[in-house]
């Protein structure tokens, strides 16, 4: 009996298990991937027949200047996004980490707008920035001031995006580092209160070494997030104003399924790809050094509580 | 007695902080509701009309005789739940699999399927879409509800879980001269409830909010999501039926979502920590 189940270990029946999925992941992500990558050296439309061109698609993608503007708006997005999205976050957890219902009520307030898709938040956001009745501009009028315009200025629109973002997205990693504040071991805030080391003091030795590795991990995680910019600009300004919010994934949405060049929309998605390939390597490197770290520590912790 | 004044003091700040930035993140969704309460003609004149009343429910009877949103709706539950059923089990047996089981190449495979992880939706959306249009399978339920089963996520968690579990469990089952379905049926798979509702909770409310691939996909507005059906109304922006109405859709579509929310919320809290810890 233990012979025969040790001979079926190794078996391919075994692998039936992993073959539904399997079947999914290969058909759905992994062919799409070879096959866009394939596609992305030919000149090709909607109606299949296309022409092997190299790289010319690529060497097309840096003359076009609306795809350089795009590479630029995502990047200037990612820097304006992620900051905010890092710090705000964990200034908000700092606040609210503590057992009281208080607590528990502004968590589930600052949690909710995450919950909403994209398509309420930029209605309401709409409601807010538009300089024509906007909630904004009704209150610039209070005072007597021009409106601002911050979905038809070019110099401001990014930023309005970024500010629509961070008040949708910050739910999530205020989560993230609750749940690493609470794995700090209590007892050595009991030692620093002995010690009659000021709040501030705690914060600096203390709280923010013991988080340091989830801070690392949010801010990485929201870039390979904010990398990926869609439905905000596209709902909102369409891209514009002269293409000052679009981001590259507009740009591959726009080629790809308006003008339906679709060759040249794959070249664009190899180019994301890459992207976000290297920022979750670096995440992947990350997450792995602090899972090793943190089974190092994780019987002192033991050991203390 | 100074140390405790301070302490007092303190509190104080921090609740009126709290307050102050509790306020910031609610008022855009007051807002939405104000305007959802006037009357559409009321709104033209100025939007400044919505700080003070009279305030009406007129839209919302409007909405509720326009059939589209509540066939957006029904479209949206049918996706997400049918998508979140269809993630629990191709990973619960995935992640059995991969934990427990040995079979030729199988670290080769799961290292294929953790690169999954690297690949945004986005990348393969061309294809994909060639793809589908070849299947017939657009503007129909499938079409919606495939793509969101290849995703690596609930795979990765899964095996990580079943992992964790002690493999004395399923030896002890095998004496018992179980078979492999048995012992993942009756012996680990209800142990694996807590991460069950981790991966639903994420898989559905993902599912409810995904815009990018039922905008490409779903292009016949009765097959529409509640997502995009919302989109649908919100670029006619122009010729739109009205400001309140258009508020009223927002409320409406938020509404079922922030009810989830709520009677879920301390799970999808323990969620969150539990994927932030995995």
């Amino acid at each position: 009996m233990t012979a025969s189940s040790l001979k079926s270990r190794g078996s391919w029946t075994n692998a039936l298990f992993v073959a539904p999925y399997l079947f999914v992941y290969l058909c759905l992500l992994i062919y799409p991937l070879i096959a866009g990558m394939g596609l992305s050296l030919f000149k090709a439309d909607l109606f299949g027949g296309g022409t092997f061109v190299g790289f010319e698609n690529f060497a097309r993608l840096f003359r076009d200047e609306v795809f350089l503007q795009s590479v630029a708006n995502t990047f200037y997005f990612v820097a304006l996004t992620v900051p905010p999205l890092t710090v705000l976050p964990l200034f908000l957890a700092l606040l609210l980490n503590r057992t009281t219902r208080v607590a528990a009520f502004f968590r589930g307030v600052f949690f909710s707008s995450s919950v909403l898709s994209v398509t309420i938040v930029t209605l309401v956001w709409r409601m807010i920035l538009m300089s024509e009745g906007g909630l904004a501009s009704n209150i610039t009028a209070l005072f007597g001031a021009e409106a601002i315009a911050f979905l038809s200025d070019p110099k401001i629109v990014m930023i309005s995006m970024a500010i629509i973002t961070v008040w949708w997205c910050l739910g999530l990693p205020m989560m993230l580092y609750l749940s690493a504040l609470q794995q700090v071991p209590k007892d050595i805030y009991e030692a620093a209160e002995l010690d009659n080391a000021s709040w501030w003091r705690t914060l600096w030795s203390i709280t923010l070494p013991s988080v340091s590795r989830t801070i690392i991990l949010v801010a990485i995680f929201e870039c390979v997030l904010q990398f990926q910019l869609f439905g905000q600009p596209q709902l909102i300004t369409q891209g514009g104003p002269n293409g000052a919010s679009r981001p590259i994934v507009l740009f591959i949405f726009e080629i790809g399924f308006r003008r339906w060049d679709v060759g040249y929309a794959a070249a664009a998605s190899q180019i994301l790809f890459a992207i976000i390939l290297i920022a979750t390597l670096v995440q992947y490197f990350v997450t792995t050094r602090r899972s090793r770290s943190e089974a190092l520590a994780q019987p002192k912790v033991r050991g203390n509580a | 007695m100074t140390a405790s004044d301070n302490k007092r003091l303190r509190d104080v700040a921090l609740l009126a902080t709290l307050v102050v930035l509790g306020f910031i993140m609610l008022v855009p969704l007051m807002w939405t509701v104000l305007l959802s309460l006037k009357s559409n003609s009321d709104l033209l004149q100025s939007t400044a009309n919505a700080f003070h009343g009279p305030y009406t429910v007129e839209n919302y009877a409007a909405i509720t005789k326009s059939s589209g949103v509540f066939r957006w709706l029904m479209n949206s539950v049918i996706v997400s739940g049918l998508q979140t059923i269809g993630v629990l089990v191709l990973a619960s047996l995935a992640g059995y699999g991969f934990a427990r089981l040995e079979f030729p190449y199988r670290d080769q495979i799961f290292l294929l399927v953790l690169f999954g992880l690297a690949i945004p939706e986005q990348a393969v959306i061309i294809t994909r879409h060639q793809l589908f249009t070849g299947l017939h399978l657009h503007n129909s339920y499938p079409g919606l509800i495939l793509p969101g089963l290849a995703a690596p996520f609930g795979v990765f968690l899964m095996t990580q879980y079943f992992k964790a579990i002690p493999k004395e469990l399923d030896e002890a089952a095998i004496l018992d001269n179980a078979s492999r379905f048995k012992i993942f049926w009756k012996v680990l798979l209800p142990l694996t409830i807590p991460a069950q509702a981790t991966l639903g909770i994420f898989t559905f409310l993902g599912s409810w909010n995904d815009y990018w691939w039922p905008l490409i996909s779903a292009t016949r507005a009765d097959m529409f999501t509640l997502t995009v059906g919302l989109s649908a109304s919100q670029i006619n922006f122009a010729q739109t039926s009205g400001l309140g109405y258009l508020m009223t859709q927002a409320v409406f579509a938020a509404v079922p979502i922030l009810i989830v929310y709520i009677i879920f919320q301390k799970y999808i809290v323990r969620a969150v920590a539990g994927a932030a810890i995995r």
